[in-house]
């Protein structure tokens, strides 16, 4: 049986403090594999293990294991910029990300645990009288559909990155810009630990270095999964590995419409505060944020070829730092600290997966491209609800992988059946 | 970075050539809808070899097939394909 | 290796100190008193220096000045020069009373992870406290100013690529050059030498400063470049690396051409890694204190720098290289007050001899350093007995590291060496060798061996060959052995764990170790991401295998079982600036400009940057507005005559008897029967049946067509058509190229174009014709195609004559009562004339029947997008579709707006291009994508733009406003 989770609060950490912090429990436990799941959830990054918490929390079904092959959050969930915001151009996107940021805004609490979730406002830029009229147009769309957005002037901008290079003759020079102020940040590793306390509390097993070799299929229907520990019965199995998708999806005959390629990011050396917003640019394809504890935490464009190594190629560090400069010049004698890369599920529309397979029983969510830790609570909440009732939540509903037979695809980028760069 | 042996120039760097797509993701226009839909929006994204379509695209043009082990990097096979130059 | 005859002035924290060229500012430091260099991330503590290079943790110092100014600038890696201004990080209102050491008192309340449990408010206290936390985190001060100097980049190749100049490295350079192969050699000291500089050598019958001033004059004899203070930074696929080079110190001024750092990528054959070793710390209670120091470092200090790093030492150690540390420092006049040895037994010839000089213990490990701002002595436990002794240095040695980096990096597996307690370089993956130190190779006549093994291996396997490769150097020096650690990672009975630092920067104790791992923070990630163990600026170059060690322990498991993380570029931490090198600023991103762009500049037009190309927007007079200026531009196209440079668009040139067969896959149009002289509009789809771009298509000659496509388009279809005629289609005969850049063009668009069409002595031909011919010699193509929907001609023109075109243009444009117009203008004419544009209504994610082009395909398919076209949602009647809009009131539509039914509702669609109308009334009108749009005419709709606070009734209409029966570009 789960011991009951003991809150975290500063009165319990002043306790802690008179008795060496001795007496915290285990954050989760370390079960092993039980017979049979009504849901075994493939894949413990912050997906998953949100994906279990909904599961035993809104619709009750407690018996849930989340495999995972090795440790928790260790995939995409710690190796993202840890941006959250809701504010794209297409209705489908907005609606599920907008579910997904409500349900950011009271997550701390919910599950007693401190994601310093960091609502400091996502800016995008704008270069011109165009880019600004397309900011205009998307913030539109946002404020239609009841999504907060703002556009800000030329010297509000300014005001609110005071290092921007505001100079009239830059490269990319300054126009204004549109804010969604409930964008930000939040600490992503926490996200998967969170969850997995939380989930863990509800009796959720949350087991680790426990890798699915195989996924069990008798006369069309997925009846569980093999792993390196054991086989294990289910209900329904739940692919949620997005990096992976497409091995393990390949285990039960399934070929998807995704790529793997490599995503960079790095980080400078921590430095006292000097930049208090997410800065992006649709001109200069990088990103720009300062985490609490001081590094300046840079992204930019994939590696835009299939990889799954975890090594990305210098050229494209270089060129973030140099439009990370070319932003804010007083970046320039920072130093990239620590520089790493995830393998992302690239899908050919540039939106997720998320709904039933064609094999019964089997669910997948994934195809996540380089947008997936925003969505992390929405994602896991819809998928929980498919799973849960067998048939996706109106969020979700657009997002199922027949939509590349049918036409209806989810082409945020406009750029077509390829994956893609933005 | 890569060093691609294109065929027609010898040894480059990757930050010469574009992938353009995994072999067997050519869509033939005169291809049924099913064909088409398969080679579009289904791959086999092997953790391993692979073969794969390149472009010299700041170089000679040319296209490139080439097997490429996905997590090593190793090219093991890299030949010219295409109209002749 | 200091020069004592010339002084180098320079401040910290304010005052005024005097140093040595060769010093870093830590020796400098060290020489004049000075131990508190620095405080810590989280409690403030008072620290140090512990290192002699780039792993220190410790000594911290923001560096120079305004766009120069570097923070967390290790004064350990950092050599002096006159000038140097240097101030301490993290502390108010000064290093020496910190306010911030605070937290040291409350330290057992804030663990490990500690802000994961509290502040769990709601939303808007989380948002004060954040504010606090993040000015407290943080280390060094901002940088606020643009910079200063100049970065580059440059490529080099090599044979061998050698990383350090140790024995190892040198040797192994050169056994490498000596057998012919080119040879680069990297050193990130100021000096070659590596470990030579701290220990004494006779080597070849040379001291070991004479030996080096040899092996560099031969290594430049046989052509090996040699990079000193410059670091290899990463390993990347294909043996390719990237290096460093500082020109000069953090802060310091370049000499001429201002250039900082250099950035060298680099692709070598093989790569010898000679980057040493670094020396770990031990730990127990205070081990953080100032005058705690490695005892390699210690020696260093002594015999490099001249510094005597404390008069009374204690000596802590688990090997036998430590004892070297007790010699050399009693050698330069300090008290050894005790050496503590952990072993059970240490019987070499060095223990022997030191025993004989000092009192040391077996079997002895510390528990404490004493003091606060400076140790003034330790307590210790010798075989259960604990101990006190008074020394003002603490030499402490945990055993050594290789700096096994790089050949991770590369992709290299590891072996685990129990004793040494180390991670060793296992199987290579690319071409890299690790040798000396680095392969945990010891005692100098072994690493000199084993350099030049490697060096020879390197070059051999290249096809160099061997037998002329030189002979390993003979060294001679007092102590050539092994060290013979024995490592023991438990702490001692009696050490406090919370103030026992596993990693000193972030202040990681032992004990929060204990409480990740208690919390079940196990997997080496985890506890990593937890406790913010190794995430320092040293990023755990001396903490990584103690902390390793400790979960181990606690998990009844081996290291190797626990593992490592993984190591990843950089090896030491690299300025943004060198990352960059010239890609930045103005330089950022290309800048392309037409053939007209100085006569263009002349008349200091707004620009429009489209892609990387700028394009005049208008060219207004003085004092009138932009607005004012596209519409004056726009209705004398209407009622006159109007030019405008059209260079940038796309345009192909496709030859070849099979050139049709071959458009017919690139154009979703008919284009079989286009007869030679004609051109029609046409599209081209994307794979998934979107339209991608439209243009015109040309017949030349029989077999010469021409295709244009939107200035974007531009860079896309070059790899479209690369695409149908290298896969779909090799076997055509056909060739194809860009010739964008080669013809320039001018539009020439009003009912006066024939005229000054004609009066450059050309016939004009009829609409979607086209005529070749010549003016003041040069030859140009004129194709009569209107954008604008008036009677106009596109005029080509090889690039560098088109300014002599313009020229003559102008003056007729003028005479006939025209104008020059920018995009404002074209804009406002398309508009009106119901032309989609590639980027507003052709978004990329529109079908031809979207765009009303439906008509317009070529029925029997074969064209790129075809096949997908016949999936049932691109013909779902509810999707977006190309409409008009007009104002009812007449007032200017909002660009961007969405259109609603009611004013609380969803969007129906949305005003992709607003205009106005040029028939004087000057009302609003738009072109738009609206659900079911041709099914919704005359419907009123509002389009609300909340963002701008404007909301405009508008009325659903066929999107061609002007001429609609077509007659006028006709005549």
């Amino acid at each position: 049986m789960p011991g009951a989770m003991k809150g975290y609060s500063a009165l319990a950490l002043l306790k802690g403090g008179f008795n060496g912090h001795k007496s915290w429990p285990r954050a989760w436990r370390a079960p092993e594999p039980k017979a049979f799941y009504d849901v075994v959830i493939v894949g413990g990054g912050g997906h998953g293990l949100a994906t279990a918490y909904y599961l035993a929390k809104v619709h009750g079904v407690r018996r849930v294991a989340v495999l995972e092959k090795s440790w928790i959050g260790g995939g995409n969930t710690g190796r993202n910029t840890t941006i959250v915001r809701s504010n794209y151009r297409l209705p489908q996107m907005q609606t599920f990300l907008e579910l997904s940021l409500k349900l950011w805004e009271g997550l701390s609490q919910e599950l007693n645990y401190n994601l310093m979730f960091s609502q400091r406002g996502a800016l995008l830029l704008g270069h011109s009288d165009s880019d600004m009229t397309r900011l205009a147009e998307l913030g539109d769309s946002l404020l239609t559909n009841g999504i907060d957005a703002k556009r800000l002037s030329r010297e509000q901008v300014a005001r609110l990155v005071p290092l921007l290079d505001m100079s009239p003759d830059a490269r990319f020079p300054v126009h204004g810009g549109l804010i969604q102020p409930r964008g930000g940040t939040a600490r992503h590793d926490a996200v998967a630990w969170g969850y997995a306390r939380a989930a863990d509390a509800l009796g959720v097993d949350v087991i680790q270095n426990c890798e699915v070799t195989g996924i069990d299929i008798q006369g069309g229907k997925t009846v569980g999964v093999q792993t390196t520990k054991g086989a294990i019965g289910a209900d329904r199995v739940a692919i949620c590995v997005a990096g992976d998708s497409s091995t393990v999806a390949a285990m039960a005959g399934l070929r998807l419409p995704i790529e793997s390629h490599m995503l960079q990011a790095f980080v400078s050396e921590p430095v006292k505060p000097m930049i208090n917003t997410v800065i992006m640019s649709r001109s200069i394809h990088c990103y720009i944020s300062q985490s609490d504890k001081g590094e300046i935490v840079l992204g930019g464009d994939p590696d835009l070829y299939p990889s799954y190594s975890k090594r990305g190629i210098p050229m494209r560090i270089e060129e973030v730092a140099g439009q990370a400069i070319g932003l804010v010049p007083a970046l320039s004698r920072l130093r990239m600290l620590r520089c790493w890369s995830g393998v992302t599920d690239m899908s050919f529309d540039g939106a997720p997966i998320i709904g039933k397979t064609p094999v019964e029983n089997l669910y997948l969510n994934g195809g996540w491209c380089y947008g997936g830790f925003k969505a992390t609570p929405g994602s896991g909440f819809v998928y929980a609800h498919t799973l849960a009732t067998g048939a996706p939540h109106p969020a979700n509903a657009p997002f199922g992988l027949e939509r590349f037979a049918s036409g209806a695809t989810i082409d945020e980028a406009a750029s077509g059946p390829q994956p893609q760069s933005r | 970075m890569f060093l691609i042996a294109c065929p027609h120039c010898g040894p480059r760097s990757q930050a010469e050539f574009v992938y353009e797509r995994a072999e067997e993701a050519v869509a033939y226009p005169d291809g049924t809808p099913q064909e088409t839909l398969a080679a579009l929006y289904t791959r086999a994204n092997p953790r391993d070899f692979a073969w794969e379509l390149w472009r010299h695209a700041y170089g000679c043009r040319g296209w490139i097939r080439m097997r490429r082990h996905r997590t090593t990097h190793e090219i093991a096979e890299i030949e010219a394909v295409g109209a002749r130059l | 290796m200091i020069d004592r005859d010339r002084g180098i002035a320079f401040t910290f924290d304010g005052r005024t100190y005097e140093g040595y060229p060769g010093d870093t500012l830590a020796s400098a430091l060290l020489a004049q008193g000075v131990h508190l260099m620095g405080r810590s991330f989280k409690y403030h503590r008072p620290r140090g220096v512990m290192a002699a290079g780039v792993e220190e943790p410790n000594a911290l110092v923001g560096v120079g000045t305004g766009g120069r100014f570097e923070p967390n600038t290790r004064a350990t890696d950092l050599f002096i020069y006159e000038g140097l201004k240097a101030v301490s990080q993290n502390r108010w209102p000064s290093l020496g009373l910190d306010i911030g050491a605070a937290n040291s008192l409350i330290a057992r309340f804030i663990p490990a992870g500690f802000y994961y449990k509290t502040f769990i408010g709601p939303p808007w206290l989380w948002k004060i406290y954040e504010h606090v936390i993040r000015q407290a985190a943080g280390l060094g001060a901002a940088p606020n100013a643009a910079e200063a100097d100049a970065f580059e980049h440059r490529a080099a190749f090599c044979d061998v690529l050698v990383v350090g100049s140790g024995p190892a490295g040198l040797a192994a350079a050169l056994a490498a050059s000596e057998a012919g192969a080119r040879v680069i050699l990297a050193e990130q000291d100021i000096r070659l030498g590596g470990a030579l500089l701290r220990d004494p050598a006779t080597l070849d019958g040379l001291s070991a400063l004479d030996w080096i001033a040899e092996a560099e004059a031969r290594l430049k004899t046989l052509g090996a470049r040699i990079l000193t203070r410059t670091t290899a930074m990463g390993y990347y696929d294909h043996n390719q690396l990237t290096l460093i080079e500082r020109r000069v110190e953090a802060g310091q001024t370049p000499g001429p051409g201002g250039l900082a750092q250099r950035l060298w990528r680099v692709r070598a054959g093989k790569v010898v890694i000679a980057a040493g070793a670094s020396e770990r710390p031990v730990l127990f209670s205070n081990n953080d204190r100032p005058g705690v120091m490695l005892a390699q470092a210690a020696r260093s200090y002594r015999r490099r720098f001249g510094v005597l790093p404390g008069r009374r030492a204690i000596i802590a150690t688990n090997n036998d290289d430590a004892y070297r540390t007790a010699l050399d420092l009693a050698e330069a006049g300090a008290e050894i007050v005790a050496i503590l040895d952990s072993r059970p037994l240490a019987d070499s010839p060095i223990c022997q001899a030191a025993r004989a000089k000092f009192r040391a213990h077996l079997d002895a490990r510390l528990v404490a350093a004493l003091g606060s701002k400076r140790v003034n002595g330790a307590t210790a436990v010798v075989a259960g007995r604990t101990i006190s002794v008074e020394g003002d240095l603490i030499a402490v040695s945990g055993g050594f590291t290789p700096l096994v980096h790089l050949h991770m990096q590369a992709g290299g597996a590891l072996d685990w060496n129990d004793a040494g307690g180390a991670f060793t370089p296992g199987a290579g993956r690319q071409g890299q060798i690790s040798a000396g130190a680095a392969a945990r190779r010891e005692g100098l006549s072994e690493v000199l061996a084993d350099g030049a093994r490697a060096g020879g291996e390197a070059a051999s396997a290249l096809g160099f060959r061997s037998g002329t490769a030189r002979e390993a150097p003979i060294a001679a020096t007092a102590f050539d052995a092994p060290h013979h650690t024995l490592a023991r990672f438990e702490t001692a009975p009696g050490v406090n764990l919370k103030t026992a630092f596993v990693d000193t920067q972030n202040d990681v104790t032992a004990a929060d170790i204990d409480l990740a791992w208690r919390e079940g923070y196990r997997s080496v990630e985890h506890l990593k991401r937890y406790t913010t163990l190794g995430m320092a600026t040293d990023q755990g170059k001396s903490s990584n295998i103690l902390g390793l060690a400790r979960l181990a322990a606690a998990e009844g498991r081996t290291v190797p079982e626990v593992g490592l993380t993984t190591f990843r570029p950089p090896f030491t931490p690299v300025t943004l600036g060198a990352l960059a090198g010239e890609a930045t600023g103005a330089d950022m991103a290309p800048l392309r400009r037409t053939p007209l762009f100085s006569v263009h500049a002349a008349l200091s037009p707004p620009w429009q940057p489209v892609g990387y190309w700028q394009r005049p927007r208008a060219y207004p007079r003085p004092g009138e507005s932009l607005a004012a200026a596209g519409l004056r531009e726009a209705l004398c196209v209407r009622q006159s005559v109007g030019m405008t440079d059209i260079s940038t668009l796309g345009k192909f040139e496709i030859v070849g008897p099979d050139a049709a067969a071959f458009l017919a896959r690139i154009c979703a149009t008919p284009v079989a029967k286009l007869a030679v002289g004609r051109g029609r509009y046409t599209f081209m789809l994307r794979e998934d049946g979107m339209v991608v771009d439209d243009g015109t298509l040309w017949r030349l000659d029989e077999h010469r067509y021409l295709l244009t496509s939107s200035t974007g388009g531009a860079d896309r279809m070059p790899a479209l058509l690369s695409y149908v005629r290298h896969i779909l289609d090799p076997g055509l005969k056909v060739a194809f190229a860009s010739v964008q850049e080669r013809w320039g063009a001018v539009a020439v668009a009003g009912p006066g174009a024939a005229a000054v069409v004609r009066s450059l002595g050309l016939e004009p031909p009829a609409h979607m014709g086209l005529t070749r011919g010549s003016v003041d010699a040069g030859q140009v193509l004129v194709l009569a195609a209107s954008y604008s929907g008036e009677r106009a001609f596109e005029i080509y023109a090889p690039a560098h004559e088109l300014t002599d075109l313009w020229r003559r243009l102008d003056t007729a444009i003028t005479s006939e009562g025209g104008t020059t117009y920018g995009l404002e203008a074209l804009e406002l004419l398309r508009i009106e004339k119901g032309h989609i544009e590639t980027g507003a209504e052709i978004d990329g994610r529109r079908t031809p029947g979207d765009l009303d082009l439906q008509r317009m395909l070529r029925g029997k398919g074969g064209y790129v997008g075809a096949p997908a076209l016949a999936r049932p949602a691109l013909t779902d009647p509810q999707r977006l579709r190309f409409v008009g809009l007009e104002a009812v009131s007449g007032a200017p539509i909002p660009e961007g707006a969405m259109l609603l039914t009611k004013a609380a509702g969803r969007p129906h669609g949305h005003v992709t291009s607003a205009g106005l109308r040029l028939d004087g009334s000057g009302a609003g009108i738009a072109l738009s994508l609206l659900k079911a749009g041709p099914e919704r005419l005359g419907e009123t709709l509002i389009a609300a733009s909340p963002s701008r606070g404007r909301n405009v009734l508008v009325r659903v209409v066929s999107p061609v406003f002007h001429d609609p029966e077509g007659t006028r570009y006709r005549e």
